[in-house]
Order: structure tokens, then sequence, then C-alpha cells
């Protein structure tokens, strides 16, 4: 549900940006979002469909990138991918883990023609 | 725009009232400009043309994270709570799950020998904020219109509209909704997810990400235990798989089992902080 206001965001970024560029049109718009950030792929696409509506961003390809997990176990040291939100060390079981990767919510590049 | 929907409901404001005062104070106004017509397309499937032979193509690289706006007005508010010496709690839950009951009691318990402020919010109605100020506390109440979470700067608006004052405890009612809040950081000092035991055993497993993020879990309505299928040791071990670091206290707003707990648990952080 949250993903349209997550769209929005991501459309004001943008539009900043290409102001600041003084370019003449965004043709793709690249963006970051972990498997772990708590976005819905789909619901975000969704959004932003409606999101860039009369915007400069209306007719840009979107690149969703998208980061798979990666934790540590905070008892054994093991460094390992995750990809759903619970997860276990793989070698010791434990669940005292700490996230390193996968929340990524980032918008992270622009492409433009001037 | 709606912030939910992506709809242009007019009726879609954020306003942010005091008890007994006339409501729709705008704060959100959304730049975009929609047509008046809803008509959706794809975007795979886009027939526009790809010719770029006079333009001349440039990366322009951005990296910026898409919560920040909100993450800046999170810290604004985390410096003014930290200068006025006071602790917010942010409580998330479902819908029903007694958050509002919960308050109330607390604010019956403490309200002699603390501070107490809260900042409640609702998509609609004054009703909880009513019920605060029955029960003894000033209270702003923030309707998100169709919105489904608090964000940072509604919790800007509402605390500027209470005037706080220093060495005291405010908490923060958000939306019942146990998804999305979790993705908004309000500059709260600690995050509260409750859940009652009429709600399923599973929960923290169905919605780990609130759980995640927060640092207390309050099981609520144990007087019910009796009566429904609810097994307090395996929500723990759920919710202890999801997120390593809670800590739990298990109440009954209704009978007031367990609350000399949490009161003491807040006494006890409102004097560390």
């Amino acid at each position: 549900m949250h993903e349209m206001s997550i769209a929005l965001s991501i459309v004001d970024i943008a539009e900043k940006e290409f102001k600041k560029s003084g370019a003449a049109k965004v043709t793709e718009l690249e963006l970051e979002i972990g498997l772990l950030a708590g976005i819905e792929y789909d619901a975000l696409e969704f959004a932003m469909q409606m999101a860039v509506k009369n915007t400069v961003l209306e007719k840009a390809v979107l690149k969703l990138d998208k980061p798979a997990g990666l934790a540590k176990c905070n008892d054994c040291g093991l460094e390992f991918e995750v990809k759903e939100m619970i997860f276990s060390c793989p070698d010791c079981k434990g669940y005292n883990n700490s996230l390193i990767r996968g929340k990524e919510l980032r918008v992270k590049s622009l492409l433009v023609d001037d | 725009m709606c912030g939910t929907c992506g709809c242009g409901d007019p009726k879609n404001v954020v306003s942010i009232s005091l008890p007994g005062e006339k409501q729709k104070i705008e704060v959100h106004t959304h730049e975009h400009k929609h047509g008046d017509k809803f008509h959706s397309h794809e975007h795979e499937h886009h027939t526009h043309d790809h010719d770029h032979s006079h333009a001349q193509q440039r990366v322009i690289e951005v990296e910026q994270d898409i919560l920040s706006a909100n993450n800046l007005l999170a810290a604004r508010n985390r410096g003014y709570f930290d200068a006025k010496n006071v602790l917010s709690i942010n409580l998330m839950s479902s819908p029903g799950s007694g958050k509002t009951s919960l308050l109330e009691k607390t604010i019956v318990a403490l309200k002699e020998q603390l501070n107490l402020y809260v900042v409640e919010g609702d998509q609609q109605t004054m009703n909880d904020a009513n019920r605060i100020d029955k029960a003894g506390a000033p209270v702003v109440q923030v309707n998100t219109g169709n919105g489904c979470h608090l964000d940072a700067d509604m919790v800007n608006q509402a605390v500027k509209k209470l005037q706080i004052k220093e060495n005291s405890l405010v908490f923060i009612e958000n939306v019942g909704n146990l998804v999305c809040p979790s993705l908004f950081d309000l500059g709260e000092s600690k995050r509260v997810v409750i859940i009652s035991v009429t709600e399923g055993d599973d929960k923290p497993l169905k919605y780990p990400v609130i759980f995640k993020s927060a640092d207390i879990c309050i099981i609520n309505k144990i007087d019910l235990l009796p009566y429904v299928d609810f097994d307090v040791k395996k929500v723990k071990e759920y919710a202890l798989q999801v997120n390593h670091h809670l800590t739990f206290f298990e109440v009954s707003a209704k009978t007031d089992e367990g609350l000399s707990e949490w009161y003491g648990w807040l006494t006890e952080n409102f004097n560390a902080k």
C-alpha cells in the first residue's frame, strides 16, 4: 500500500535532478530496491505507472535493480545470502544475525538526452 | 494525489486537529498535475520511437535514498525531541489490537508523575483523540485521509501544535496497519509493535518487516487466552526469529494484568534518556 508514496518520492527526486541537469528529456530511470526493503515490486511498478503521468518521466523506461540480501551471523561470523525476511545462519542455525545488504531504496541514475 | 492508490480524490487531505477544534488543515500538497481522465498504460508496451541520432545521451548519477525527504525530517524531529529531553514512542499494530485502550490505561496510571502527550493517527475521525483527551493527556489528531501511515512531516506538524514541555513522554499512535508504518522513520526513540491474542500467533511470520523494525513487542488481550487458540510461546519464538533483540510484555489493557511491567519499562527508559 505504501508503494504509491514511494513512487511519488521517486518522481520527486528524479524531477529535481532532471531540472538541475538542464537536459531535454529522460529516457531511462534506474532504481535500486533491495529484496528485503519491504517493497512489493509489482505494486511499485504499478504505482510508478500512475506517478509518472504528466511528468518528465512519463516516457522513460524503468530499470529496476533488485539486490539480494546479505546477512552476517553475529555468533559465528558467517556471511550468507538471504532471500526472505526470516532467516537463520546456515552454519550454526542461529537467529542472531545482522542484515548487511538488501534494504536498498535508492534512485540510482537517470539516462537523459540533451 | 492519494499516497495509497494514486486516485485524485480531493477529499484526501491530511488534517491535524486538537479535540473540539474545526478540522481540515492541509499539510501536503503534491506538485504533480494529473489529467482528469484515467487511462492505464504499461511501460513494456510503449511504442515511442527510440531514434536518438540527434541527441546526446548522458547518465546522471543520482544515488539518492528514496526516503531521504522523510528521513531528513525524522532526523529533525529526533533533534527536537533530544533537545527537549523527550522520550518518544511509536506505537504500531493492526487496527483493533488495543493501542488506544493501552494508551488510556497508561495515561491514567502515569499522568501524575510524567508529562504525557499523544499524537493520534487515523484515516478519519476524532474518536481516538477524544478518548485520550478524556483520559487526561494533551492530544493532537492526525487524519491521514486515504494515507496508510504517519510520516515524519505529519508528526513534525502535530508535535508543534502540541507545544510539548521539556522532560516529557510523547506517544505517537500510528495508523492501524501492520505493513506500511514500518518503513517510515518518525524520529521516535523507540518502536513498539502490539499484537493481540485474537489475531493469530503466526503474525510475526506473515508481517516480518514491522517486527524487524521494533524494539518492543506487546502481546495484548491476554485475558482472552482461555478462549482462543493463541500460543504465547509460539508467537515469541516466531518474533525472535524475525528480530533477535525484541523485548516482550504480556498485558491485558482490560484487566490491567502485566501493565505494571510496561509502566516500569516506560519510566526506566524515561529516566535513562
